[in-house]
């Protein structure tokens, strides 16, 4: 993990906030808000150390809270549960499939609006819900689902594009070439 | 990574989520408020994109179809000018009898355009934020308007912009009453999640005389919203708690989904 990749993570979180908050379109079009943080989450926690994925929680949960009804700091939990869930068993994920990632960001992104509901409900709150809430619940889930290979695509794309390129060495040195024949 | 590691960086988290989560309510509103100027420049940014791609559109507009709305808007202006003259008369006559009769004196309500910026991106919230903050007057709990209808009421306020929590949602109850002849009273609560231009009218009593159409108004009671403002119209009714109360459902007369540009009242 670098700084650069943390960076472009948080950047990433922003602008994933900002674009929920500021284009309703999924909202207008399919009556339910997308939310991208869980399939950041999944980035995270595949490709990134444990640090960048709690920062990730942190400041991607209370940017969202900001913006929202919710009291502050009570998505930063079940962004955190997902990611951590998905760290544990980084090993065994084959992180470069995209079937893959579309069924962790289908998970994540389903267990993340979950956890946060019923946080909400348990600290007396009392969310919209119906049973519309299950058609928006199945909408983000899928939508995350899709998001999630698109955000692998991207972040590889701008670690080619900006990240510094690893030195690839040769087997092949010339102070220890074998020459044949008279010289 | 370590066992280690994974303890501090779990018991990291759970202190920020401790602490944030068990603010003051002041402390907590006024933070997602700082947090949230967070996004004033991508806000600003994405309003100038608007704001040219809409010159843009003008500039491409033909000059026969804006004569056309000019003189249409001429004509309107004139009409609205002469019901002005009408309404100052009879706002005029109103005090005088007021007066007379020894009523206490109405308070007269400015209107404030606002632009909508941003929406709560959660699904089990309506609320919104505008562009008008307490530099601009605002505060706590006014009513907000669009389309000469209700749509909710300033929530928290912020120097630049302030959030506005839309009817349907749990923390925007309003009482109001139905424009017929009993003037059956209630209180509109929470919608659903899916559609929200249905709203649920509660609290009647048995002996209604609802009927699908009639409007429904702010009643005044409550002290937040003033009386008379249009908020919708009967669908439905249904007895509910084994028939001692009726419950309607209302369709709103604006639009909550597609809101661009609200009004805030101000005293």
């Amino acid at each position: 993990m670098t700084t650069f990749h943390t960076i472009l993570l948080l950047l990433a979180a922003v602008l994933a906030v900002f674009w929920e908050a500021a284009f309703p379109g999924t909202s207008r079009w399919l009556r339910a808000q997308v939310d991208l943080l869980p399939a950041l989450m999944v980035y995270a926690s595949l490709c990134l150390g444990l640090p960048a994925t709690a920062l990730l929680a942190v400041c991607g949960g209370v940017m969202f809270d900001s913006l929202s009804a919710n009291p502050l700091g009570v998505s930063i939990l079940p962004l955190f549960a997902t990611g951590f869930l998905i760290h544990l068993r980084r090993e065994l994920i084959l992180r470069d499939q995209p079937f893959a990632q579309f069924v962790l960001g289908l998970a994540a992104s389903a267990l993340a609006p979950l956890l946060t509901v019923l946080w909400l409900l348990t600290a007396g709150r009392t969310p919209l819900l119906g049973w519309g809430s299950l058609w928006q619940w199945l909408v983000m889930s899928v939508a995350g689902g899709i998001a999630t290979p698109i955000i692998f695509l991207m972040f590889g794309w701008c670690e080619r594009l900006l990240g510094h390129r690893r030195a690839v060495e040769s087997s092949f040195r010339s102070d220890r070439e074998i020459r044949r024949g008279p010289s | 990574m370590s066992k280690r590691s994974h303890y501090m960086v779990l018991g990291l988290v759970g202190l920020v989520v401790l602490v944030l989560t068990n603010l003051p309510s002041r402390t907590s509103t006024r933070l997602k408020l700082a947090i949230g100027s967070l996004f004033l420049p991508l806000i600003g940014l994405v309003s100038a994109a608007q704001q040219t791609a809409g010159n843009a559109a003008s500039a491409l507009a033909p000059r026969g179809e804006l004569i056309r709305q000019n003189e249409a808007l001429r004509h309107e202006n004139q009409q609205l000018r002469l019901q002005a003259i009408q309404a100052e008369e009879t706002a005029r006559e109103n005090e005088r009898l007021r007066q007379v009769i020894g009523w206490q004196k109405q308070n007269t309500w400015k209107a404030k355009l606002a632009r909508v910026i941003l929406r709560d991106p959660a699904n089990w919230w309506r609320t919104v934020q505008i562009d008008l903050g307490s530099r601009d007057g605002l505060r706590e709990n006014l009513p907000v308007l669009a389309n000469e209808s209700l749509v909710g009421r300033v929530s928290s306020v912020s120097l630049t912009h302030a959030q506005v929590v839309l009817l349907g949602d749990s923390n925007c109850k309003v009482a109001a009453r139905v424009d017929n002849e009993a003037h059956d009273s209630g209180i509109i609560g929470s919608g659903g999640p899916f559609d929200a231009s249905l709203v649920r009218l509660a609290c009647f009593s048995r002996t209604t005389t609802l009927k699908p159409g009639q409007n429904v108004l702010t009643s005044g009671d409550g002290g937040i919203f003033p009386k008379g403002i249009p908020i919708g119209k009967i669908v439905d009714f249904r007895a509910v708690e084994y028939g001692l109360f009726t419950e309607a459902r209302v369709k709103l007369a604006a639009n909550l989904g597609a809101l661009e540009e609200v009004w805030v009242m101000m005293p």
